[in-house]
């Protein structure tokens, strides 16, 4: 692990000599890509980051806003894609502790936790199967552990990912604005390390997370306990709570180095600290060791000389090891010891800040005929291959993931996993929906279009619980930036991302750059992912039962936009065609109406048509409410498309709205005003799921049979192949 | 009246008993960490559930060796209401409070999912406003709640109607469907589900009012009137 040479040539003339051993250890995990974003830190500028209820503050890892009554939440998203496609129980379990620090970091208590999964195709690829099966066990006994509920996500599976794995994790923290700490460091203030011991695990994690897939590095992944984690968050939130605290900051990639040279010079001071005091986990590791293991469970914290005896106190309660490390000098110098020995002494802005680099870009050579169709194979039976698509790994239910969950705990999971997003309640009588979102195979066809879909799916999401979204999370995931193709994939996805955050008035909040996502079969698919946080006023959308007789209206147009669907590559193993885009004119309005009638409690249930379209929308309803339908294709509004157009396209802006039969004229009313376009298209009752066309039968699925599959089919295959 | 919320290391329902306890039915509750002692004016004891000491060894095991545990063993024989929820259940078992032990459940999996019990036992202070065979909707959460018991000890347990609560159906292969079991005297008792995620309609997605039988109960036996 090293820097590059052109590196070492800046890094030599900006401090004017030779850099020392620990020196360049300290400045190749900072100015790694994974820590320094110098590949996108100069486009990422272009996100609205400002909004009437977002908190900036100096030194913050998570996005805070303001949720009213003297109350914030907090959201972080992070990813362990390079851990988790080696040791995938431990890649996967370490990046939910990581995020957790982040929100613990400004002074609030993790409430939830969302994880997004990608692996290959789990139907034929074993290596897949055993890296998503551990993947989820390393999520479910981390987080059960700590008592902080997971309470959504989504996962996919797709070849692109074969000998690889994403896992995003985001989570959420709740608490009282003036418990906020307010990062802030003077001269003479002490520097303490707490939490669990350092080892000579995840050594140059970030670094190995800054290259391409190609050996399996296991130094670099780090070892998960949750247990520990557990305690540091009693341990902080107590110390907060007594003012112990002035400013904080989590160990992550880059370990020492990062958390050491990023908080002075975000707080404009210089930090002078002693490898011999820090507690390890090994005898003898050395200087440059100590500085970059990423070992986790450990926070770093500034305090002050004559709080430290409570601290303490406090540590010992919990049985964790805190040593003060060194202390804030006014030189804005990081200043690395042992013993009496300088091992480093470097200017903290150097470290900090990389020379950020602007990188060519150019279109893919791929993307000239995607957007072509081919002739596909005509389908004789749709409810034969109906039956078939509901098991498939990427529709079936992920009962099996979540289900392994403790999705419960805390009490405030209102709406649970498994619906369109999860809804907390919250201690000011508010709720928080939130929900995270990718889709690569749009992403693949169109990386402009499919990331405004990813957003504006989330936004769906929040909407049919009665959330209105008040920030996002987004996650930019790609290749190698190295390759002007990749790059300009990712420009693509960010440009369009902005476009629609501008839009529509939502401030991004946090986010995450994952570049050399790739392994030596190829790139992964442009897979940017967007969480949205939603919050209720009043009350959510919380769906008991659908009855017989009650009506089922669709909003939105269903268009002439097959690429990268479910049904073309799944069914048709086709990748191409134009993918669904977003016109945002169209989108507000449906959001907004919406939104309107389900505030105005007409709906009983709202649901989002997206993967699968809406033959598989209307599925999930009748699955997961244990009733039948019969829908008339014919009165789904759409370009006079084809029956398998109608059923599966995935445009999105369309949303399903179950409502009793004596509420429809009454949102009919309110839907025409708003000038949306919708229509009546059918209505529950029944044990089978009936679509029909001018009064033809297409698919007839019995609600029972096609429920069983659906629930089971992710399990089967994971347990049994 | 005075209900000690025992804190262990890792316990992580502590705060959502302790807020049904106090913000939904008005008790006087008091966290007590691990390491304290219990005062002698304490009218009950929960032990919440969680992961006291991350798992290690075997669920509940070395909290089980937790200074406070001589007390709660104290107040037990005193016939003092003590309620071990899930962690808090296992605890109790590793401790001799209850007979039995907690495996593995037979998915091998951590399930958390809402199920449906049955009342076997209503008299004792966790019970006494339930019918008998009354079913309650009650979400699980754990890995190691399959409670098992050799045929003797169920016999025995049957015989002195230890049997608390069942699962309606067959979820994690317990010896008889159990869910919650009771000591001899009846005082203690022992659930692997949660009552404190059911006991409000906001956050049930059934019925909230059998889940909140059992804390009326408490109350009942603890002489409150509500």
């Amino acid at each position: 692990m090293s820097l590059e040479s052109g590196e070492l040539d800046d890094l030599t003339l900006k401090i004017g000599r030779k850099p020392t051993s620990t020196e360049l250890q300290i400045v190749a995990a900072e100015w790694s890509e994974h820590c320094s974003y110098k590949s996108s830190k100069k486009h990422l500028k272009m996100l609205p980051m400002k909004g009437p209820l977002v908190i900036s503050e100096k030194g913050y890892d998570s996005g805070v806003l303001d949720v009213g009554d003297g109350y914030v939440i907090t959201a972080h998203i992070e990813s362990h894609n390079h851990p988790s496609a080696v040791e995938p129980y431990g890649g996967a379990a370490t990046g939910v502790g990581g995020v957790i620090r982040d929100i613990l970091s400004a002074g609030t208590r993790p409430i939830a936790i969302f994880n997004g999964l990608r692996f290959g195709d789990i139907e034929k690829d074993l290596h897949a199967r055993w890296l998503f099966k551990n993947a989820v066990k390393g999520i479910a006994d981390y987080g059960n552990c700590l008592g902080i509920p997971t309470i959504g996500g989504e996962v996919e599976f797709d070849k692109c990912y074969s000998n690889y794995a994403l896992v995003d994790v985001a989570a959420i923290g709740f608490g009282k604005k003036k418990n906020l700490i307010k990062n802030h460091a003077k001269t003479g203030d002490i520097v303490v390390l707490l939490g669990g011991a350092t080892g000579r695990d995840g050594i140059g994690g970030s670094q190995f997370a800054s290259d391409s897939l190609e050996s399996e590095n296991r130094s670099a992944v780090q070892i998960p306990d949750p247990f520990i984690e557990k305690l540091i968050i009693e341990a902080i939130l107590e110390a907060r709570t007594e003012n112990l605290i002035h400013a904080l900051k989590d160990l992550g990639g880059g370990g020492l180095s990062c958390a050491v040279s990023e908080t002075a010079d975000a707080l404009s001071i210089g930090i002078e600290m002693d490898v011999d005091k820090v507690h390890t986990r090994e005898l003898n590791m050395n200087p440059d060791e100590i500085m970059v293991s990423e070992s986790q469970e450990r926070m770093l914290i500034v305090t002050s000389n004559d709080k430290l005896k409570k601290l303490e106190d406090i540590c010992k309660k919990y049985r964790i090891t805190c040593s003060v490390i060194g202390h804030v000098t006014l030189d804005n110098m990081m200043h690395v010891k042992k013993g009496e020995k300088t091992c480093a002494n470097l200017p903290t802005d150097v470290v900090a800040n990389a020379t950020l680099l602007d990188r060519p870009s150019k279109k893919p050579a791929y993307l000239e005929n995607i957007e072509n169709e081919k002739k596909l194979k005509p389908i004789i039976d749709y409810t034969k291959m109906m039956m078939k698509f509901i098991a498939s790994p990427n529709i079936a239910s992920k009962i099996w993931v979540y289900g392994q969950y403790d999705h419960e705990v805390g009490i405030r999971t209102v709406v649970k996993p498994g619906k369109d997003a999860s809804v907390l309640r919250l201690d000011n009588g508010k709720f928080l929906s939130a929900k995270i979102d990718g889709n690569p195979k749009h992403c693949y066809i169109n990386p402009r279009e499919g990331a405004i879909g990813c957003f504006e799916e989330a936004c769906r999401n929040v909407v049919c619980t009665g959330a209105k979204p008040i920030g996002m999370l987004d996650h930019l995931q790609f290749g190698n930036p190295e390759n002007p193709e990749i790059f300009w994939t990712f420009l693509e996805s960010l440009k369009g991302i902005t476009d629609f955050a501008k839009y529509f008035e939502i401030p991004c909040v946090g986010g995450k750059v994952s570049l050399y996502n790739e392994t030596p079969s190829g790139q992964i698919k442009p897979t940017p992912i967007i969480g949205i946080l939603g919050l209720i006023d009043k009350t959510p959308l919380s769906t008991q039962n659908i009855s017989k007789g009650d009506c089922i209206v669709i909003v939105g147009q269903t268009k002439n936009e097959m690429g990268g669907s479910e049904y073309f590559e799944y069914i048709h193993k086709f990748i191409g065609g134009k993918c669904p885009t977003v016109n945002f004119l169209e989108s507000k309005i449906n959001m907004n109406s919406v939104l309107n009638v389900i505030t105005k409690g007409l709906v009983k249930a709202a649901h989002d048509c997206s993967k699968g379209g809406l033959a598989v929308a209307i599925s999930e309803l009748c699955m997961t409410y244990q009733i039948g339908c019969n829908i008339s294709l014919e009165k789904v509004p759409n370009q006079k498309l084809d029956v398998d157009r109608i059923l599966f396209s995935e445009s999105h802006s369309r949303y399903l709205l179950v409502l009793e039969k004596k509420d429809l004229k009454k949102l009919e009313t309110l839907l025409k005003k708003s000038k949306v376009e919708y229509n009546v298209i059918g209505v529950f009752g029944g044990d089978h799921i009936r679509f029909n066309k001018e009064s033809k039968n297409i698919i007839d699925l019995s609600v029972d049979k096609s429920q069983k599959i659906w629930f089971n089919s992710l399990k089967e295959l994971v347990l049994h192949g | 009246m005075n209900v000690a919320v025992i804190v262990f290391p890792g316990s992580n329902c502590d705060r959502d008993m302790y807020h049904v306890l106090t913000d939904v039915f008005k008790l006087n509750a008091t966290y007590f960490w691990h390491e304290k002692g219990l005062p002698k004016n304490i009218d009950a004891v929960i032990l919440p559930g969680g992961f006291s000491y991350g798992d290690r060894l075997r669920s509940g095991a070395i909290a089980a060796h937790s200074p406070i545990i001589k007390d709660v063993k104290k107040m037990a024989e005193k016939g003092v209401p003590i309620l071990g929820v899930c962690n808090g259940f296992q605890i109790l078992v590793e401790a001799g409070l209850l007979p039995g032990a907690l495996l593995k459940n037979t998915s091998l999996n951590f399930m958390c999912e809402w199920t449906s019990l049955i009342v076997e036992n209503n008299t004792t202070p966790f019970s006494n406003k339930l019918k008998l065979y009354q079913k309650i909707p009650i979400p699980i959460a754990n890995g190691e709640g399959r409670y098992y018991v050799d045929s003797e000890t169920l016999k025995q347990l049957k015989k002195k109607n230890q049997i608390v609560f069942r699962y309606s159906d067959t979820v994690n292969g317990s010896s008889d469907r159990i869910a919650g079991v009771c000591s001899e005297d009846g005082n203690v008792v022992g659930m692997m589900p949660h009552p404190e995620r059911a006991a409000e309609s906001q956050i049930n997605p059934n019925d909230n009012k059998p889940a909140s039988l059992i804390f009326e109960s408490l109350l009942n036996a603890i002489g409150v009137q509500n």
